[in-house]
């Protein structure tokens, strides 16, 4: 395998350095994105999301458990991310890989930074209180699933139902409304190939590419959460322009949620 | 939780009659990345499986001379069930459903033609509803086929038990845990071998007569389901991506 990624990256970067990309795609496209939301029953909120041949699922879960003890009057958020071995080649079965928790805590920190739930009212009683468990199941892997999952887990979220309380035990299967959310956050990728960098990589993108930047940003085009990968670096005209291309394509993918 | 009235007049609780199956779609070639795939909703039970394959087999310790390996994993999402948020990982359940689901196709395939190779089926379980084993086995058999992989025989499978002293077919979650038995059958089509049967519960000499009696009648439609998923992909040519059609 390695003699073959080495070869697309070596296709990749010249091909970028050519000022072309391997879809035809501008540098600052996303590909055609579709979301889905309201697909399972049996959670309280899901999300189905395709960017490109990525696909990505986020289903949300709401429990109830013990505050922690230094938050008492609050509840509990919990992110988690399969990379699911059907997604990809690039996949196997057992425990979580570095990859798998990194794009967890990405679209945890989203979440939690904008705060966009309101964990004060996720209180029930003394000791008692909602855990809400966002779980990202990556289905299909074509590169970019940071972006993928981040608008999975705002849509999944904005259709998640409250589960109905009696004598301090869930009714399974019954809800009253819906979960409250104070804003939304959408999150935007950006590789750098050589010296170009490009939003939205796809998978032989993300094998070329030598640093990665992602953006949250939330209501008011504020930034809530970036994360840097790779050994490649950014210069600071480049990290602020792409804050500005971020604050753009922000609306496109907002109007995506929200419409769905 | 709690107790419904399981049969009345003739019609089980969500007003199906014994023979009735729930409602069952199967699409193939849902994902890119998969050698072939498919997803199934059956009743609540949303599954989805991807196949890869053959390919060579890691470790390498694990491959036959004789033919491929058949690697199976049946794996239920965390959020599958309508009650508490699961765990994620192998469970000791899984293990073993693993394993049959992987027995049933190592029986048709024809493993003989790729010594030394290896055979991927993931099954994952997005919503759980009672039979998924079941469902699991149907919908591996259309993403095998997906795949391209010589089999001698699809397979399907349902699952059959007894509620209130009759034998019903395709039992869901509630009458699984409230009823008197469960069965799981998966049958060849070409022969009616059986490769999958497990049974938990008490049912009489007769009852079995009539549960296998009501599975060949279903499994019948539901071969006929899986080709009808298969022509769908492969009568006409598809432009653009696979996807998940939830």
């Amino acid at each position: 395998m390695e003699i073959l990624d080495q070869l697309k990256r070596d296709t990749i970067q010249s091909l970028v350095s050519a000022g072309k990309r391997a879809d035809d795609r501008d540098n600052f496209s996303y590909r055609d994105i579709s979301v889905k939301k309201n697909i399972l029953e049996y959670s309280e909120g899901s999300a189905l999301v395709r960017v490109g041949k990525s696909q990505v699922l986020c289903a949300i879960k709401i429990g109830i458990g013990e505050p922690f003890p230094d938050r008492l009057d609050e509840g509990i958020l919990t992110t988690s991310a399969e990379l699911m071995p059907l997604a990809s080649y690039l996949f196997d079965p057992g425990p979580p890989s570095d990859e798998a928790i990194e794009l967890a805590r990405i679209v945890d920190r989203g979440v939690r930074a904008a705060e966009i739930i309101d964990v004060k009212k996720l209180y029930i009683s003394e000791n008692k209180v909602f855990v809400v468990y966002i779980d990202v199941y990556v289905m299909d892997h074509d590169g970019n699933l940071i972006d993928a999952a981040g608008l999975a887990a705002m849509a999944a979220l904005q259709c998640t139902r409250m589960p109905k309380i009696e004598n301090g035990q869930i009714v399974k299967g019954e809800y009253e409304g819906k979960l409250d959310l104070l804003k939304d956050v959408t999150t935007h990728t950006f590789a750098k190939v050589g010296n170009t960098l490009l939003i939205d990589p796809c998978l032989d993108e993300e094998k070329g590419m030598d640093a990665r930047v992602t953006l949250g940003i939330t209501d008011k085009n504020t930034i809530c959460a970036i994360q840097k990968w790779g050994s490649g670096s950014f210069s600071q005209d480049e990290l602020f322009q792409v804050i500005d291309i971020a604050f753009k394509k922000r609306k496109e993918l907002k109007e995506l949620i929200d419409n769905a | 939780m709690e107790e419904v009235e399981l049969f009345k007049n003739g019609k089980r609780y969500d007003g199906r009659t014994v023979e009735e199956l729930r409602h069952v779609k199967i699409k193939a070639h849902v994902l890119n990345d998969a050698d072939g795939s498919a997803y199934l909703e059956w009743g609540n039970n949303k599954i989805i499986v991807g196949v890869y394959g053959p390919k060579e087999c890691i470790p390498r310790h694990l491959a036959s001379p004789y033919g491929a390996v058949v690697k199976c994993i049946y794996n239920m999402s965390p959020f599958s069930s309508l009650g508490e948020h699961g765990r994620s990982g192998p469970s000791r359940r899984s293990r073993e459903l693993s394993m049959v689901i992987g027995q049933v196709f190592e029986n048709v395939i024809e493993r003989e033609k790729f010594p030394k190779a290896a055979i991927e089926i993931f099954v994952d379980v997005l919503q759980g509803d009672g039979g998924t084993r079941c469902a699991a086995v149907t919908a591996a058999s259309v993403a095998l086929a997906d795949a391209g992989i010589p089999m001698k025989d699809m397979v399907s499978a349902v699952a059959v038990g007894k509620v209130k002293d009759t034998v019903v077919i395709d039992l869901d979650y509630v009458e699984d845990s409230q009823g008197q038995a469960d069965c799981a059958i998966a049958f060849a089509n070409r022969n009616k071998e059986v490769l999958l049967l497990q049974m938990e519960g008490e049912m009489s000499k007769e009852d079995m007569q009539k549960a296998f009696e009501l599975a060949s009648i279903a499994q019948e439609r539901l071969h006929q389901l899986q080709v009808e998923a298969l022509k769908e992909v492969y009568m006409h040519i598809n432009e653009g991506d696979a996807f998940v059609d939830i």
